[in-house]
C-alpha cells in the first residue's frame, strides 16, 4: 500500500503548493493593484488617516482640516473661501475621490508621496504622527479675488499667468462650488453632491472652466492670425495697408465675411484692423497664408494640446483639415476653433513676453511637514511663436487698441496695457448669447507682470451689450490692477 | 553464514522524541502569547490584561497534553502536538485581535477558549482510553450509520447563511455536525476498503489501458458519490460534499493502488460540479463570485472583494496585528470563513505562507504515520484523517483566496467555531495514536532456549 500512499502525499503537497502559489500571485504579483483599487476602502482610509497637507497661497493655507468621528476616516479637509478657490485646489471628499491639485498632488498631501519617504521613516523612528506635505502654489490671492468677484453672479472663467515665468496667478471659474460642502461621507455630504451634478445643476458648477472648458475665442484669436501674418514676412509694416475687399468673399463660395456694424476694415493696416476687428482682413489673411502655416502657428501657442500645469487643462483645438473658407473663418476664431481660458492668456502672455512663451505651471514647491522644500517648479520655455521684434509690433497693436479701439475699459492710467476683445458666436444660427471675450496684458519696465484672459458666458445680459469690452474688460482690468498693486 | 550473524531489534537505539515535542512546544505557546501581546499593543497600546491569563491557561493545556502524550503515547509523532498547538493558539490570538472592532459584534475569543479546552480535553480522552487504533475496527458499520446520521440532520434544521450546515440545539448553540462526520466516516470507509480491497483490485476488466471495476463493485463508490451530491443539494455545501468524494477517491485508491479509481472518481465528481453548479442558485452565485471577484454586488462591494481587497493590501509582510482593515468584510464572517484574510493582510504573504507551511507539515506528518504504520487499517485510517485534513485545508483556503470558489467550511485549528476545534484535536489524537503505534520498537523476541543448540545440516 506504501506506492500509493507515497503519491497521495505528494498529491497533498501539490494541494498546498497550488495554495502557495495562489498566495503568492494574489499579495505580490496583484497586491499593487488590489491594494490601490478604487473600491478599496483602504484607500480613502490612508488618504485620511493623518492630517492632510495643505494648499498655499500668498505664504496662507487656504485649506485646513477637522477630525471627524463615527467613521473610519479621522480627518475631514476643510477650505478658506472654498468657491473662489475651488478651480485650484477641487477637492479631496472622503466619500467622492479627488480632484484637481487635491488629486494630482493627493500623494504629496496625504504624506503617502515616495519623496517623502526618508520623513516617514524618520517620523516612524521618532514616533510622531505621520503628518503630509504642503503643495506652494503661485497663484495670488488678490488676483483671484478680483476675477472671482468681477465675475460675479455671471457664468465664466478668468485665467491669469506671469508672462515672464509662466507662473499662474489667477484661475476662476463661476458659477463655483464649495469643496468643503461634501469634504466628509455623511448624508448631507452626499446630498451636496447630488446637487452638485450636472444632472441636478444646469451650470455645472463643478466644472473648471478655466482649464477644462474650450469656447470659441472669436475675435480674440485674430491675435494668432496676426502672429502668423508677421512671422510669415509677408506683412512687415502693422501700418501699411493690406489688399482686403470689404465684404471679404470665402474662397470658393459665395457667402461674404461681413464686419460687424459700419467699420473701415477696407485695404485696413493690421493695426487699423486689430483696432476695429475687422473680420475681412484677418479672414483673407489666414486664408492667405493657408492651412499649415496657420496650424503651425497656433500650435506654437499651445492649441491641440493638453497643458499639465500639473492639473491638465483642456486641449484647445485648431482644425487640421480645413477648406479655404474654413480656414478664413477658423482665422477669425470660428468654425471648430476653440480654447481655454488659460490657452488665451498663454497667447497674450507669449506676445507680452516679447515672443517667448512659457510652460504655465501653478505649484510653485513641495514642501515636506518638516517645512524642507522637496522640489521646486523653475519656469520653462514652452516654445517662441514670435520674434521679439515681431511681438513687439503686435504688442504696439495690442496697446492701440486698449487706447482707442475696442477695448478702452481695460485702460489703466500710467501703464501700458495691450488687449484684444472677442465676442463669439455660437449655436445653431448663432441663436445662443455669444460669448464675451477680453484678452490682455498690462506692461511695466521689468516687463509684464501679468497677462490675463476673460470669458463671460452670460445669456440672461441684453445681447446688444455682449462684447468683450463691456462685459469681459472691467474684469480683465481689476485682476492686472491686484497683481500691479502687489508689486 | 555463521549461526552468530542473528540480529535482532532492540528498543534502547530507538528515540522517542518527547523532548523534542516539549522544546516545540514552548514556542509554541510562546510565540502565540507574543502575538497576543504585540495586538495589544498595536490596538490599545498597552499589553492585554489577560496576557499573563492566557499564556498560562494555553501553557497549562499544552502541558497537559504533553504529560499525557508522554505517559500514554510515548513514541507518538512529536511535531503534531506542537503544531495543532501553535495553529489553536494563533487563532485566538486572531478571534480576539477581531473582537477589537466593535462593528463586528461580540466578542468571542472568551467561548473559542472554552471550545479549545474542550478539544484538548477531548483530545486527552482520545489518548486515554484508545489504546490502540485497531479497536475502532469493530465499530465499522456503526460508523457507518453514525456518520449518515450526522451528516442528514442539518437537513432538517434552518439555513444559515445560506447553507445548511448547522445543528441548532435551543440553549446550548450550534453545531456543524459535518466536522464530527469527517472522523467517523474515515473510520468507516478504512474498515470497509480493508475488507473489501481485494475484491475491488483484482475483481476488474482492462478497457483502454485502464482497470474498470465490475459493476457490482461500482456499487459503494456511486453510493458515496450520490451521497455528496445530496449533500450539495439538500445542504447547498459545496465543501462537504467534496471533502466526503475526495475523501472515499483516495482511501480507495490507497486501497486497491488502482488509478482507474482516481479518473473515475475526478470524472463523476467533475459531472456532479457541473450539475450542481449550474442549477444551484446558492453554488452558481458562488461560482459567479469566483470568476468576478471584484465584481460590484448592487452596488456595493463583496465579501469576496473585501478579502481579495485584505490580502492585496497585506503586501509582503502585512500590515501588523491589529492594524489592517480586515473588518471591512464585515460581519461574523473575518472570524470565521475568512480568518485567512485577516491572516494574509496583518501577517502578510510571508506570515500567510508560514501558516500555510505549518498545515502542510501537519499533513505530511499524517502521511508518514500512515507509510510507517504496520496494518493496513491504520494505513488507510491515517491517510484519511490526513488526506481529509488536507483537502479541507485546501478547500478553506483555496475557497478565501479565490483558486477555488468559495464554500462554507473552516479552516481547521485558526478559524472562530467549537465543532470544529473539537473535532480536529480528536483528529489529532487519533494520529498520535496511530504514530504511536507505528513508532514503537517491536518487542524483543523471546529468547529461543535452543536457539545455539539447533544445527544447521546442509545436505548436499
Amino acid at each position: 500500500m506504501n506506492k500509493p500512499l507515497r503519491r497521495v502525499a505528494v498529491f497533498c503537497g501539490l494541494l498546498v503548493l497550488a495554495l502557495l502559489v495562489r498566495v503568492n500571485y494574489v499579495q505580490f504579483v496583484q497586491a499593487d493593484q488590489l491594494s490601490n483599487d478604487k473600491n478599496n476602502r483602504r484607500v480613502a482610509i490612508n488618504q485620511y488617516a493623518q492630517p492632510r497637507g495643505d494648499i498655499i497661497v500668498d505664504g496662507k493655507a487656504i485649506t485646513g482640516h477637522t477630525t471627524t468621528t463615527g467613521s473610519d476616516f479621522k480627518y475631514k479637509r476643510t477650505y478658506t473661501d472654498g468657491p473662489m478657490w475651488a478651480p485650484v485646489t477641487g477637492f479631496a471628499s472622503q466619500a467622492f475621490g479627488t480632484t484637481m491639485l487635491e488629486g494630482v498632488e493627493d500623494k504629496f498631501l496625504t504624506g503617502n508621496d515616495d519623496r517623502l519617504f526618508f520623513n516617514r521613516t524618520i517620523d516612524l523612528l521618532t514616533g510622531k504622527e505621520k503628518k503630509g506635505g504642503n503643495v506652494v502654489t503661485t497663484l495670488n490671492a488678490k488676483a483671484q479675488k478680483a476675477a472671482y468677484d468681477g465675475l460675479g453672479n455671471k457664468k465664466g472663467a478668468v485665467a491669469a499667468i506671469d508672462p515672464r515665468t509662466g507662473a499662474i496667478l489667477a484661475l476662476a471659474s463661476t458659477p463655483s462650488y464649495d469643496p468643503g460642502s461634501f469634504a466628509g461621507n455623511s448624508v448631507k455630504d452626499s446630498k451636496n453632491w447630488v446637487a452638485l451634478d450636472k444632472k441636478n445643476d444646469a451650470d455645472d458648477p463643478t466644472l473648471n472652466r478655466a482649464l477644462r472648458q474650450t469656447y470659441p475665442p472669436g475675435s480674440t484669436f485674430k491675435l494668432v492670425t496676426a502672429a502668423a501674418a508677421l512671422e510669415s514676412g509677408k506683412y512687415t509694416d502693422i501700418n501699411a495697408k493690406t489688399d482686403s475687399p470689404d465684404p471679404y468673399m470665402l474662397p470658393n463660395t459665395r457667402t461674404p465675411l461681413v464686419n460687424e456694424g459700419h467699420i473701415p476694415c477696407k485695404d485696413a493696416s493690421l493695426k487699423q484692423a486689430l483696432q476695429y476687428s475687422c473680420n475681412s482682413v484677418f479672414g483673407k489673411i489666414g486664408a492667405d497664408l493657408g492651412q499649415q502655416t496657420m496650424l503651425d502657428e497656433a500650435e506654437k501657442f499651445g492649441f491641440n494640446d493638453e497643458q499639465f500645469v500639473p492639473v491638465r487643462a483642456a486641449a484647445s483645438n485648431f482644425d487640421k483639415k480645413m477648406s479655404p473658407d474654413q480656414v478664413a473663418q477658423s482665422s477669425i476664431g470660428q468654425f471648430d476653433t476653440a480654447a481655454t481660458p488659460l490657452q488665451m492668456a498663454m497667447v497674450a502672455s507669449a506676445i507680452a513676453n516679447n515672443g517667448v512663451l512659457m510652460k504655465p505651471y501653478e505649484v510653485d514647491k513641495l514642501v515636506a511637514p518638516n517645512l524642507s522644500t522637496i522640489a521646486q517648479t523653475s519656469p520653462s520655455e514652452l516654445s517662441k511663436p514670435l520674434s521679439p521684434e515681431n511681438a513687439q509690433k503686435l504688442q504696439s497693436m495690442m496697446e492701440n487698441v486698449v487706447d482707442k479701439g475696442t477695448g478702452t475699459n481695460a485702460k489703466i492710467p500710467g501703464v501700458r496695457v495691450g488687449g484684444k476683445t472677442g465676442t463669439a458666436q455660437h449655436g445653431v444660427g448663432n441663436d445662443k448669447a455669444p460669448y464675451a471675450w477680453f484678452v490682455s496684458y498690462a506692461m511695466t519696465d521689468q516687463g509684464s507682470p501679468v497677462a490675463v484672459a476673460v470669458v463671460v458666458e452670460d445669456g440672461s445680459a441684453n445681447r446688444d451689450d455682449i462684447s468683450g469690452g463691456g462685459l469681459a474688460a472691467p474684469i480683465a482690468k481689476k485682476v492686472m490692477e491686484a497683481v500691479l498693486n502687489n508689486h | 553464514m555463521s549461526a552468530s550473524n542473528t540480529t535482532t531489534i532492540t528498543s534502547i537505539g530507538a528515540p522517542n522524541r518527547r523532548n523534542t515535542e516539549l522544546a516545540l512546544l514552548v514556542f509554541a505557546v510562546a510565540i502565540p502569547v507574543f502575538a497576543y501581546a504585540n495586538t495589544g499593543l498595536a490596538k490599545n497600546g498597552s499589553v492585554p490584561a489577560g496576557l499573563l491569563g492566557y499564556g498560562l491557561g494555553l501553557g497549562l493545556l499544552a502541558g497537559i497534553a504533553h504529560l499525557l502524550v508522554r505517559k500514554f503515547a510515548p513514541y507518538s509523532d512529536p511535531l503534531m502536538l506542537p503544531i495543532a498547538t501553535l495553529l489553536n493558539g494563533l487563532g485566538l490570538v486572531l478571534i480576539w485581535r477581531l473582537d477589537q472592532e466593535p462593528v463586528l459584534g461580540a466578542a468571542m475569543a472568551p467561548k473559542q477558549l472554552m471550545w479549545s479546552t474542550l478539544g484538548v480535553a477531548l483530545f486527552v480522552c482520545v489518548l486515554v482510553f484508545l489504546k490502540d487504533h485497531r479497536i475502532l475496527q469493530r465499530y465499522t458499520y456503526i460508523s457507518m450509520f453514525v456518520a449518515l446520521v450526522l451528516l442528514v440532520l442539518p437537513v432538517f434544521f434552518p439555513a444559515v447563511y445560506g447553507a445548511r450546515i448547522w445543528v441548532t440545539l435551543p440553549g446550548i448553540g450550534s453545531l456543524q455536525p459535518a466536522e464530527f462526520a469527517k472522523i467517523i466516516i474515515t473510520v468507516f470507509f478504512a474498515g470497509y476498503l480493508m475488507v473489501k480491497r481485494d475484491a475491488l483490485a483484482l475483481a476488474s476488466r482492462r478497457f483502454m489501458g485502464l482497470y474498470l471495476p465490475r459493476g457490482r463493485d461500482l456499487g459503494p463508490i456511486l453510493a458515496i458519490w450520490a451521497m455528496s451530491l445530496l449533500i450539495l443539494v439538500f445542504e447547498t455545501d459545496l465543501g462537504t460534499s467534496l471533502l466526503f468524494f475526495g475523501l472515499f477517491v483516495i482511501m480507495l485508491y490507497v486501497a486497491t493502488e488502482r488509478t482507474s479509481w482516481i479518473v473515475f472518481g475526478l470524472l463523476l465528481s467533475a459531472a456532479g460540479a457541473v450539475a450542481v453548479g449550474s442549477s444551484e442558485p446558492h453554488v452558481k452565485v458562488r461560482v459567479q463570485d469566483w470568476l468576478h471577484p471584484l465584481a460590484l454586488h448592487n452596488g456595493g462591494v463583496t465579501e469576496t472583494a473585501q478579502s481579495m481587497y485584505a490580502f492585496g493590501s497585506g503586501g509582503l509582510f502585512g500590515s501588523g496585528l491589529g492594524q489592517g482593515y480586515s473588518r471591512l468584510i464585515g460581519g461574523i464572517a473575518p472570524k470565521s470563513d475568512y480568518i485567512l484574510a485577516t491572516v494574509g493582510e496583518e501577517l502578510g504573504l510571508a506570515g500567510l505562507m508560514a501558516i500555510l507551511l505549518l498545515y502542510a507539515l501537519l499533513v505530511e506528518r499524517g502521511m508518514r504515520t500512515a507509510l510507517a504504520a504496520r496494518d493496513p487499517f491504520g494505513k488507510l485510517l491515517a491517510v484519511g484523517l490526513s488526506g481529509a485534513f488536507a483537502l479541507q485545508v485546501f478547500v478553506v483556503a483555496g475557497g478565501v483566496t479565490g483558486l477555488i470558489p468559495l464554500t462554507g467550511m473552516t479552516m481547521p485549528f485558526l478559524a472562530q467555531g467549537g465543532s470544529s476545534v473539537i473535532a480536529n484535536w480528536a483528529l489529532v489524537a487519533i494520529l498520535l495514536r496511530i504514530s504511536d503505534t507505528a513508532r514503537r520498537p517491536a518487542p524483543s523476541p523471546a529468547p529461543s532456549p535452543d536457539a545455539e543448540a539447533t544445527q544447521v545440516v546442509r545436505s548436499q
